[in-house]
C-alpha cells in the first residue's frame, strides 16, 4: 500500500501557543484516517497545513508525493475539503457554485455541465439546482458543500468536522454520502471529527489528538488492546451459576479474574486464544452457557481514557 | 496565470455584488446624482436669474480673483461668453471634473470590500483557498471584478454627461462645446487609476477590519485626494488642463504600483483565510 499523507516533527504555532505539536504519523492510500480530538486540539490547522494554506514552522509533510509547502496548488488540484462551514456562495445558485468550483479545479468545460447535473442529482439537489443556496437548509447546504468537494474526482478528501451542527437526519445524510464516497476508487480520505460514532462507523484507522500532540494512532481494535491488560469475556447463563464455577475458571491457564454476578460471568483472560478453554470449563463445572461475547472496547472508551490520561500528565 | 481562473473568479464576485444591494445601490444613486440631477440643476439654475442676478454672483471677490488668475487655455475657454455660460463652463466643465473621480474611486472600493472583507465575513472565503487558484489569481480575479465595473459605469457617466451638458446645457451656450479636452485625459488615463487605487484601498483595508460595512465606512477616505482636487481648484492653486490631468493620472498609476507590490504582499492564504493568528 502506497502513503498517502506522511508527516514527521510537524509544528505549527501562533504566538505562544503550539497549535500542532511534533506530530508525526502516515495514512494509507485508499484508507480512511480519523483524527479525533476536542475543539481547539489542532484537527483544523492540522488539515490547512496538509494542503498548504497554512506554513508550517518546522517538521515536514509529503501528501499525494507533494510538499504542501512548496507545491501546494499542484496538490490542491487533487484534493478535496470540506469544512465545518459550507463556504458556500449564498447569492448563486447551487449550479453556479459548482461551475464556478469546477472552474477553479480545471475541470474541463466540456465536462463541467454533465459532472454538475450528476452530483446534484447523486445529492439529492436537481429539483433546486437553479435556487439560490442561500434558501437552502443547513444539510442542504452541507451536502451541496460535499457535491463542491468532488466536483473535481480529487484522489484525496479532508472532511473536518462535516457533520458539527447538522440536526441528527441531516448529519445521517452527510455521513451516508461521506461512507458512500470513502475508499471508492482507492479515493483516501481523513476525517477529522469529535463525533466519535461517527469515527468509528467510517474509519479504518485513528489518531487520537490532544493539545496538538498525537496521542496514539492506529485500528481501534489495536488501540484498546494496547490500552487495557487482558481480554473480558461475558458469558450468559440460563441459570444461576454452579457452586466451584469461579474457582473452576480461575484454574484455566490464562484467565486472570472472574465476577459473578446473578446469571451474569465475566471472566478476564490473557488474550482472545484462552476464551475456548474458558468455555469448556464453565460447561463442564455444569453452567447452562447461553452465549459468549468477547468485549470490546469501544472507540468511546479508548478516546476518553487516552485523553484523560493525557490530561492527567 | 490562469485567465480561466481569474475570468471565474471576476464573473462570481461580480454576480455576488448583484446580489447585495448594500454594494451596488451607492454605485447606481452616486452616478445619477453626479451625471443628471446636479447638472440639470446648475443649467437650469442660471437660466431661472436674470442677467443682472447672475452677474452680481459674478462680481464676488473671491470669484472675480480666480477668474483673474485662470490660465491661458482656461480663460480661452470662457472668453466672450456670458455670465450664464462663463458659470456653467466654469462648474461643469472645470470643477465637476476631478469630482466625476468619486464613481471610480467609489465603486471600486465598495466591490472591492465586499470581495474581500464580504468574503470572510461570510465563511466563504476557507473554500476558495483551498483550490489550486494561486494568490495572484485569486488577487486579479477580484480586481478586475472591481475595476472593470468601476471604469465602465464612469464611462457611462461621462456619456450622460456629455449628452446632460450638451442637450440641456447646450440650450445656454447654443452649441455642443461639452467634452472638454481635459476631460478625455479624466476619463481615459485617470479613471482606471482612481479605479485601480480605490481597489487597492479596498484591500489594503479589508486586511484590518472584520466586516463589509467597516471596511466600507474605511473606504470613504478614499475619496479625500479627490475633494483636495476640488479644493486645490476652487482655491486657484490647481486648474485642471490636459498636461495637469495627465500629471494626476501618472502620480495615482505610481501609487497604484506601489500599492500594488504591499498587496501581493499581505495578500497571502494565511491572511486571507485569518488564520495567521490562529485556527
Amino acid at each position: 500500500m502506497s502513503v498517502a499523507i506522511e508527516t514527521e516533527g510537524l509544528v505549527r504555532r501562533f504566538g505562544t501557543r503550539t497549535a500542532v505539536n511534533e506530530l508525526s504519523f502516515r495514512a494509507e492510500a485508499g484508507e480512511v484516517f480519523g483524527l479525533l480530538g476536542p475543539n481547539g486540539a489542532g484537527k483544523t490547522t492540522l488539515v490547512r497545513l496538509l494542503n498548504g494554506v497554512l506554513k508550517a514552522d518546522a517538521g515536514r509533510a509529503h501528501v499525494l508525493g507533494c510538499d504542501p509547502q512548496t507545491q501546494g496548488d499542484a496538490l490542491r488540484r487533487r484534493s478535496g475539503v470540506l469544512t465545518e462551514t459550507p463556504s458556500i456562495y449564498e447569492r448563486l445558485t447551487a449550479r453556479q457554485n459548482l461551475h464556478f468550483f469546477g472552474t477553479l479545479y480545471g475541470v474541463p468545460e466540456a465536462d463541467l455541465a454533465r459532472r454538475t447535473d450528476a452530483l446534484l442529482e447523486q445529492f439529492g439537489l436537481h429539483d433546486r439546482a437553479d435556487d439560490r443556496a442561500g434558501g437552502f437548509s443547513k444539510g442542504m447546504k452541507q451536502r451541496l458543500a460535499l457535491a463542491r468537494t468532488l466536483i473535481h474526482q480529487p484522489d484525496i478528501l479532508f472532511f473536518d468536522e462535516p457533520t458539527a451542527g447538522l440536526d441528527p437526519e441531516a448529519a445521517q445524510q452527510v455521513t451516508d454520502l461521506i461512507a458512500q464516497y470513502s475508499g471508492a476508487d482507492g479515493r483516501t480520505v481523513f476525517l477529522c471529527t469529535h463525533n466519535l460514532d461517527e469515527a468509528g462507523r467510517l474509519c479504518d484507522r485513528v489518531g487520537i489528538l490532544n493539545h496538538g500532540r498525537l496521542l496514539a494512532v492506529g485500528k481501534p481494535d489495536d488501540l484498546g488492546r494496547n490500552l487495557w491488560d487482558g481480554q473480558w469475556v461475558d458469558i450468559g447463563l440460563t441459570a444461576p451459576p454452579p457452586a466451584g464455577l469461579d474457582a473452576a475458571l480461575m484454574g484455566v491457564a490464562g484467565a486472570t479474574q472472574v465476577q459473578i454476578k446473578g446469571a451474569a460471568l465475566a471472566v478476564q483472560v490473557r488474550d482472545e486464544s484462552v476464551i475456548p478453554a474458558v468455555v469448556s470449563a464453565a460447561a463442564a463445572a455444569g453452567a447452562q452457557i447461553l452465549r459468549v461475547t468477547p468485549r470490546a472496547h469501544s472507540l468511546h472508551d479508548i478516546y476518553f481514557k487516552l485523553q484523560a490520561e493525557a490530561e492527567a500528565s | 496565470m490562469n485567465w480561466r481562473t481569474i475570468r471565474a473568479i471576476a464573473l462570481k464576485d461580480w454576480r455576488e455584488v448583484r446580489g447585495n444591494k448594500m454594494a451596488w445601490a451607492p454605485t447606481l444613486i452616486v452616478p445619477l446624482i453626479f451625471c443628471v440631477v446636479l447638472p440639470l440643476l446648475i443649467i437650469v439654475l442660471p437660466g431661472t436669474l436674470s442677467n443682472g442676478e447672475a452677474g452680481d454672483m459674478m462680481k464676488d471677490a473671491d470669484l472675480e480673483l480666480f477668474l483673474a488668475n485662470l490660465p491661458p487655455a482656461m480663460a480661452a475657454s470662457i472668453a466672450g461668453l456670458n455670465e450664464s455660460q462663463t458659470m456653467i463652463v466654469l462648474l461643469l466643465g472645470y470643477l465637476f471634473s476631478p469630482l466625476f473621480l468619486i464613481l471610480p474611486i467609489m465603486t471600486s472600493s465598495v466591490i472591492g470590500s465586499d470581495s474581500f472583507v464580504g468574503e470572510k465575513e461570510r465563511k466563504t472565503m476557507e473554500a476558495l483557498l483551498y483550490t489550486p487558484a494561486t494568490e495572484r489569481e485569486l488577487f486579479t480575479g477580484k480586481m478586475l471584478a472591481a475595476v472593470i465595473p468601476a471604469v465602465l459605469l464612469t464611462w457611462a457617466g461621462f456619456a450622460v454627461y456629455t449628452l446632460v451638458l450638451n442637450s440641456a446645457g447646450g440650450v445656454v451656450m447654443g452649441r455642443v462645446w461639452f467634452p472638454l479636452p481635459h476631460w478625455w485625459v479624466m476619463v481615459l488615463w485617470v479613471t482606471p487609476a482612481v479605479a485601480v487605487l480605490g481597489m487597492m484601498g479596498a484591500v489594503v483595508i479589508s486586511a484590518r477590519v472584520k466586516s463589509f460595512m467597516e471596511a466600507y465606512q474605511n473606504t470613504g477616505l478614499l475619496v479625500l485626494p479627490v475633494i483636495m482636487l476640488v479644493i486645490g481648484q476652487v482655491a486657484g492653486l490647481l486648474y485642471l488642463s490636459v498636461l495637469v490631468a495627465f500629471g494626476i493620472g501618472l502620480v495615482v498609476w505610481l501609487i497604484d504600483g506601489i500599492l500594488l507590490l504591499f498587496a501581493l504582499r499581505i495578500v497571502t492564504r494565511a491572511a486571507l483565510m485569518g488564520a495567521d493568528k490562529g485556527a
